[in-house]
């Protein structure tokens, strides 16, 4: 704040301070026309106005309160650039409030930061601390329960996009992904697509037209070998999933099936090494390792 | 001064009661016109783009800031689950500004980059579909409500008479940045460019 305006503002509040109790004290001392204990000529339904003076305790209460801003101004910032004895501020209250958290929490963090993933998965507090944490950013896209939505995967069950292993899981978290299913509208014409979609059905075990899955196949092997591998398991270097199970990240309808191959899927899974930062990652994915990991 | 003239003149009571509320004003609101905090954008900030200031006012249409803040305020409760928090410098081209002041769901102020695109979408047609404790409205209509743009240009000219300092450019291709758009599309677009500037990271 400028010299000038830390100055404006000192003034007024000063001068206005100053004002209230110079007011009080006229308003004391000022005779009206008409003495004490006498009324004033004011009458409404039988009621009638004396002129007395404000009670003591009632002046007092309007002393007390200008003692009250004379200390609050002394010991807090009110007065222009003036930051008050006390030193206190919004900002430095939440400094010290992260500091004192950080003496809590810091040597835990930094104890099971170097602690592997899979003996953190098997300790109660690092995947209880690692839990709450996953409630507070991730229920959004994986639910509160990470048993997943249309779209988000399922992290109780075994099955895994970009595999499941300690380093997967971790680099998934810190590193996001981007699923990149292309859309296959303009690659395909409406048979092949209705073949395909058959064969991919087939693969998981629905009960299909035989006919168009056999033409289907030929198309499969043409255009989605080389993500979802010749035999449809998937890979998880690329995050194609495997079609030869039962688990669909989108649904396995037919609907669904030709609506994916038509428009292309693009799952993504935001990075949250700056949102979580590291230790942290390393207990959200232990929590997430101990789901589909359990004895 | 008789204590009976001023209770039996309303014009002077009104007078008066205007000179003693004026003090806390001139001491209170009048500096923060002009002092930099409150008036100096924060370094690298830009104004919304155009598709960002037709979501903003889906926002408002919307009662969006009814149910979210878009204020962290500087509690470590807030700074853990929200990031940053909110500072003047990044509301001063806010014309009105969304703090909110309740919060049914969850601050938006810094929710840019969060989630997806495409959870956005889903989210906004139907919560309960990524989110199933959910009690947020569904915006089915925001999907086929397409834009034409016609009056961003003007509403940019607006903003720019009271400071956003939006250049003839921006205004001049805004109909097309606009035009053929759905709601949905420019609500997640405003969504995705929230809080980006400032970020705290761990």
């Amino acid at each position: 704040m400028s010299e000038f305006w830390s100055w404006w503002i000192i003034l007024i509040t000063v001068v206005n301070v100053l004002g209230c109790w110079a007011l009080l004290y006229w308003t004391r001392r000022v005779k009206g026309s008409v003495g004490e204990n006498e009324t004033t000529g004011h009458v409404y339904d039988g009621i009638e106005e004396y002129n007395n003076p404000l009670p003591k305790w009632w002046l007092n209460m309007f002393n007390i309160c200008l003692v009250f801003s004379v200390a609050y101004l002394i010991l807090y910032p009110g007065l222009g650039n003036f930051a008050g004895v006390l030193g206190w501020s919004q900002t430095n209250q939440h400094t010290e409030e992260v500091t004192e958290a950080k003496k809590t929490y810091a040597p835990l963090f930094e104890k099971y930061a170097l602690i592997p993933l899979q003996q953190l998965s098997k300790m109660k507090q690092a995947t209880e601390m690692g839990k709450r944490i996953f409630v507070n950013t991730c229920f959004g896209c994986h639910g509160s329960d990470a048993r997943g939505n249309p779209g988000y995967p399922d992290l109780t069950d075994n099955d895994w996009l970009y595999g499941g292993s300690p380093t997967n899981i971790e680099s998934s978290i810190i590193n996001g992904r981007n699923g990149v299913m292309p859309a296959f509208e303009a690659a395909l014409n409406a048979e092949q697509l209705d073949n395909v979609v058959q064969y991919v059905g087939q693969l998981s075990g629905n009960k299909v037209d035989i006919a168009k899955a056999t033409d289907g196949k030929m198309v499969f092997e043409q255009h989605c070998f080389a993500c979802h591998g010749n035999d449809g398991k998937g890979n998880i270097a690329l995050g194609a999933p495997n079609l030869t199970d039962s688990n669909w990240l989108y649904g396995g309808s037919s609907t669904i099936i030709a609506k994916t191959i038509r428009e292309g899927r693009m799952g993504a899974m935001p990075a949250h090494l700056d949102i979580l930062g590291k230790e942290r990652a390393h207990l959200v994915a232990a929590y997430v390792y101990s789901l589909s990991n359990r004895q | 001064m008789q204590h009976e003239t001023v209770e039996k003149n309303i014009g002077l009571m009104g007078l008066l009661i205007f000179v003693v509320i004026s003090f806390g004003g001139l001491a209170e609101i009048v500096p923060l016109f002009f002092i930099e905090d409150t008036t100096e954008p924060l370094k690298g900030m830009k104004p919304h783009s155009a598709l960002a200031l037709e979501g903003r006012d889906i926002y408002i249409r919307e009662g969006c800031n009814n149910c979210h803040s878009q204020m962290i305020r500087p509690f470590r409760a807030e700074t853990e689950r929200y990031g940053h928090y909110s500072v003047a410098g990044e509301h001063v081209w806010e014309h009105p500004f969304l703090w909110g002041s309740k919060r049914t769901g969850p601050d938006l102020a810094r929710v840019g980059g969060r989630y997806s695109d495409e959870w956005h979408r889903v989210h906004l047609l139907n919560p309960r579909d990524v989110v199933p404790e959910s009690n947020m409205p569904a915006f089915t209509w925001l999907e086929d409500a397409i834009l034409d743009g016609e009056l961003t240009g003007k509403k940019m000219e607006a903003l720019r008479i009271v400071g956003v300092p939006y250049t003839n450019d921006d205004i001049n291709s805004a109909q097309q940045q606009v035009a053929g758009k759905s709601e949905l599309d420019a609500v997640v677009f405003y969504l995705q460019s929230l809080g980006l500037v400032l970020k705290d990271k761990r």
